[in-house]
């Protein structure tokens, strides 16, 4: 019999751009014994391990035996689960699963990413294809950068508009002491930041963090137990629909769209921007914070700029995105979507601190990486039908 | 503890790695196919999905969305419109060399005539005033070809 | 545990190099296999999970190479870094939490395009370990070393297992190095790090594997020879090889009783008809059978000498030839479940040992198998 899911705990490092004090597995470590601390469970109650990371980051195969020792995996069952920059999303996705499926009540998933041991843009230029893209390819940047480019064709969108996002951002993130950057910035200081890659400028785009996450996941019947305020899995969804970055379309993100669509379809939400009351939105760069809001169904293709510069989706705005500063100010990539899940569940939880949103009682959270991976998890303060 | 706080004014330490590994991909038949076109004839070509119609290039054996395998070749243009570019504007190591890639230079996806996905490239940086999404783009090839996809050394935006 | 089956297998012939092929090309191979086995087209696949590593493919995010190509397109995926057996597990959690009517799951290596030296010494502690220049060979050397010197097994009794397996690789079109050998060839190959010669290691093969599962009610719908997955179970041990008493392997021993006390195992010899077990080296197949119950410890060398395992003995053990004859790394977990599910849906062919009705099938991740994974399978 499939279990109901909640995430009962949350533990997080306090992400900055070089952890020379830890080596990766103290890191993994730290973000695990605050996850256990703050739920009050004991390593002996978690069943199982999920983690994951990108592993030509640090330059570590086999990551999952490993890091046995900062997982606490020493005599349990650990599973790897890496997608890229989506990792994030897809071990939460993996811990839901390891609980929903009955097998397993308690799950620790572990996110994490030593950037400063890697060479960020070297490692992700090799997730293109070696003969086709890997000449031309310079990583992250550039290809959401020509995605921006097309976006900005097709819906006359400005870079000033892109800038409100990073604004917005930077200004949320000054309240979560865990973000790694925390920077009070104007929209000018945006447009005048050097330019990396065109139209994207050093303050349009997250940083490289070193930092990890852990999020405990428990079956109905413990989480009870655990806790009064569990974060409900209400559903979860991915699509990933090609391998060559040529294949995608430029000027809409199709794989969000069909995740988010999935998503909504399972919890019966019609419209998201009145029945969700917080995203937690993977956001590597600002005009991400345009266009795959609309894909996420919040509003018309074109019409993100509108509903940002109305400051809907400000802290005090009608559904806020990203409390906690979102991407563009932590970027641990392989825990990146699992701060986003986490972030999500601690706004549920109502454990939020500073950067709470009242009254949350549905949370959204996306992860994205890849060939335009997209997942996207449902999180909600009544239990699932 | 006294024992953590001694170890608190240790210098940090790093072991730096440098590895070399050598990868010996196999290119495979499609991909092969256009290679030696390109090579051989300066020719560009396409693999046609036999249910969606749909033209990819490179050519690979399945068309995803259909989960169909492709067998028909078909030539493709030099020339396309420009989809999506950016200026590559910071420093970074080339993974494929381990020296620096020059900057800046201009990456972009082509639509190449006759293909119905985009084709991922350079384009000449002494373009780069006129770059536009739409603008038309033409592909130079280099004078000797060896069988990789930069035997086709740029594209230019066209007029 | 509510019901999963395996509805579905397809694998290629694992061979030293593939030259013609590519990642995608060999993963749609499988797919296809598996789909035409269980009569059923990639409409009916719910979920896809790949199963792969990006430091044997050269490529972050080894996934993407092949998403086209394992019908992912507009379906739930995701990827599994490990051995194909904890691929099959998670492919078969996502059935259970009743998301999913049917999962693929597929895997694929190409263990020629690189060097395992490289690859293998990666997976070693970049602070302490790296430097020694350690990597799958050598370390499971000093496992070899320590295991032989405590329990009195001998390199003899070791090479038996090669023989063995070599032998039943004949039997299996699939396989990359079917032979005929004899105790003193394996005795005397070229050594490699002592006391592992030449015959005793598996090679490095190319190679890829599918696996269809289902839920109860879908697998109902689909044959009628499903293969139930009976009992399911990893863990893992220590990290640091000096952290483990490397003749021990607890891991291993807590994997298969849980995995046994699923499936209402008592006796594992009397009650397990055939069992594909990872033996990426000849003293593994030999440990493993004591970690696995089939005997006593330190008694894996008696096993062999009393010809136990063999293809006609009270618990054959390895009649696909396994990983001494085709090893694909990250495949050959999927591929041993694939083999025992052959096993027993009466499909193995040559190799099919006869009235096979319940089979064991093991994988392993990381260094000198210290990450384990064991389903119990059963057709009616």
């Amino acid at each position: 019999m499939a279990n109901r899911v909640a995430i009962v705990g949350v533990g997080q490092t306090h992400h900055k751009s070089k952890r020379l004090d830890v080596n990766g597995v103290e890191l993994i470590n730290e973000a695990v014994l605050r996850a256990i601390e703050e739920t009050g469970v004991s390593l002996r109650d978690i069943d199982a391990i999920v983690i994951g990371n990108m592993d030509h980051f640090e330059s570590i195969n086999y990551v999952d035996t490993w890091s046995v020792d900062g997982s606490g995996a020493y005599m349990k069952p650990i599973l790897k689960v890496t997608t890229g920059g989506s990792t994030g999303t897809s071990i939460a996705m993996a811990g839901y699963y390891h609980v929903a499926s009955g097998l397993f009540d308690t799950v620790l998933v572990i996110g994490w990413e030593k950037n400063s041991e890697s060479d960020t843009t070297g490692a992700i230029i090799t997730c293109s294809d070696p003969v086709w893209d890997r000449f031309s390819y310079a990583g992250a940047i550039p290809s959401l950068a020509a995605e921006a480019t097309a976006y900005m064709k097709a819906y006359g969108i400005t870079e000033r508009d892109a800038a409100r996002v990073a604004v917005r951002d930077h200004t949320h993130a000054l309240n979560n002491p865990f973000a790694h950057l925390h920077k009070n910035i104007t929209i000018d200081d945006v447009l005048n930041s050097p330019m990396l890659s065109y139209p994207i400028k050093l303050l349009d785009v997250c940083p490289r963090s070193d930092g990890a996450c852990a999020v405990i996941f428990a079956a109905e019947h413990k989480a009870k137990k655990i806790t009064d305020s569990p974060a409900w899995i209400h559903a979860v969804s991915t699509r990933h629909n090609f391998g060559w970055f040529g294949d995608l379309e430029y000027a809409r993100i199709p794989s969000l769209e069909l995740a988010s669509k999935e998503v909504y379809k399972k919890a019966g939400i019609r419209e998201p921007l009145k029945e969700l009351d917080v995203i937690e939105l993977y956001q590597p760069y600002s005009f991400a914070g345009l266009k795959w809001i609309e894909a996420i169904g919040l509003c018309g293709p074109g019409e993100a700029p509108k509903l940002v510069w109305d400051g809907v989706t400000d802290m005090d705005g009608e559904l806020p995105i990203n409390p906690s500063g979102g991407v563009l100010a932590t970027n641990c990539i392989g825990a990146t979507g699992l701060i986003r899940v986490g972030e999500a569940a601690l706004q549920v939880m109502g454990k939020a601190d500073n950067r709470q949103v009242s009254d949350v009682k549905r949370a959204l959270a996306t992860g994205f990486g890849g060939c335009f991976w997209s997942d996207v998890v449902l999180l909600g303060k009544d239990m699932p039908k | 503890m006294e024992g953590l706080e001694k170890q608190k004014e240790h210098e940090l330490l790093t072991v730096i790695s440098e590895v070399e590994v050598p990868y010996y991909w196999s290119i495979g038949r499609y991909a092969g196919e256009f290679l030696i076109e390109l090579r051989d004839h300066k020719r560009l070509v396409g693999v046609r999905c036999p249910k969606c119609r749909k033209v990819y290039t490179p050519p690979r054996k399945v068309c995803g969305p259909c989960f169909t395998e492709m067998d028909e070749m078909v030539e493709i243009g030099h020339t396309g419109t420009l989809v999506a570019y950016s200026v590559v504007n910071y420093k970074f190591i080339d993974p494929n060399t381990g020296k620096n890639r020059p900057i800046p230079y201009i990456y972009g996806y082509i639509k190449l005539d006759g293909a119905d996905n985009t084709f991922s490239h350079i384009i000449d940086y002494s373009d780069v005033e006129k770059l536009e999404v739409g603008a038309r783009v033409k592909a130079v090839f280099e004078e000797k070809r060896v069988g990789l996809p930069w035997d086709i050394k740029y594209f230019k935006v066209v007029d | 545990m509510d019901r999963v089956a395996i509805v579905g297998v397809g694998q290629t012939k694992h061979e030293k190099r593939k030259r013609g092929e590519t990642f995608d090309t060999m993963v749609y191979e499988v797919t296809y296999k598996a789909l035409e086995d269980a009569g059923i087209t990639i409409r009916e696949i719910d979920n896809v999970v790949t199963v792969s590593n990006d430091f044997w493919d050269g490529r972050t995010i080894s996934s993407m190479a092949i998403q086209d190509a394992c019908g992912s397109y507009n379906k739930n995926i995701s990827t599994v870094e490990g051995d194909g057996t904890f691929g099959i597990l998670y492919g078969a959690l996502r059935i259970l939490s009743e998301n999913f009517g049917t999962t693929l799951v597929v895997s694929h290596m190409k263990g020629s395009e690189s060097h395992m030296n490289l690859i293998t010494n990666a997976m070693f502690d970049p602070i302490y370990e790296r430097n020694l220049g350690l990597d799958a060979i050598t370390s499971s050397a000093l496992q070899a070393r320590a295991y032989m010197d405590k329990y009195g097994i001998t390199e003899e009794q070791c090479a038996k297992v090669s023989v063995k397996n070599h032998k039943n690789a004949k039997n299996n079109p699939y396989a990359h190095l079917a032979m005929d050998l004899t105790v003193d060839e394996v005795m005397k190959s070229r050594m490699l790090a002592e006391p592992i010669k030449l015959l005793d290691c598996s090679p490095i093969s190319d190679g890829a594997a599918a696996v269809i599962l289902a839920s109860e009610k879908k697998a109902a719908m689909i044959t009628d020879k499903p293969v139930w997955i009976k009992g399911i179970a990893h863990c893992a041990d220590a990290y640091h090889l000096g952290d483990r008493d490397l003749a021990e392997c607890a891991a291993l021993a807590e994997t298969s009783k849980k995995a046994y006390e699923m499936a209402s195992i008592n006796d594992p010899v009397r009650e397990i008809d055939v069992a594909e077990v990872y033996d990426a080296f000849s003293y593994q197949e030999l440990m493993w059978y004591e970690l696995l119950g089939f005997c006593g410890r330190g008694e894996g060398g008696r096993l062999i000498d009393e010809r136990v395992t063999e293809r006609n003995g009270l618990l054959p053990v390895n009649p696909s030839g396994g990983c001494l004859s085709a090893h694909p790394v990250m495949v050959a977990g999927m591929v041993r479940v694939i083999e025992a599910a052959l096993q027993v849906r009466g499909d193995a062919v040559a190799r099919q040992i006869p009235g096979a009705k319940t089979a064991l099938a093991h994988g392993i991740n990381g260094p000198c198998g210290q990450s384990h994974c064991i389903m119990i399978l059963e057709c009616n």
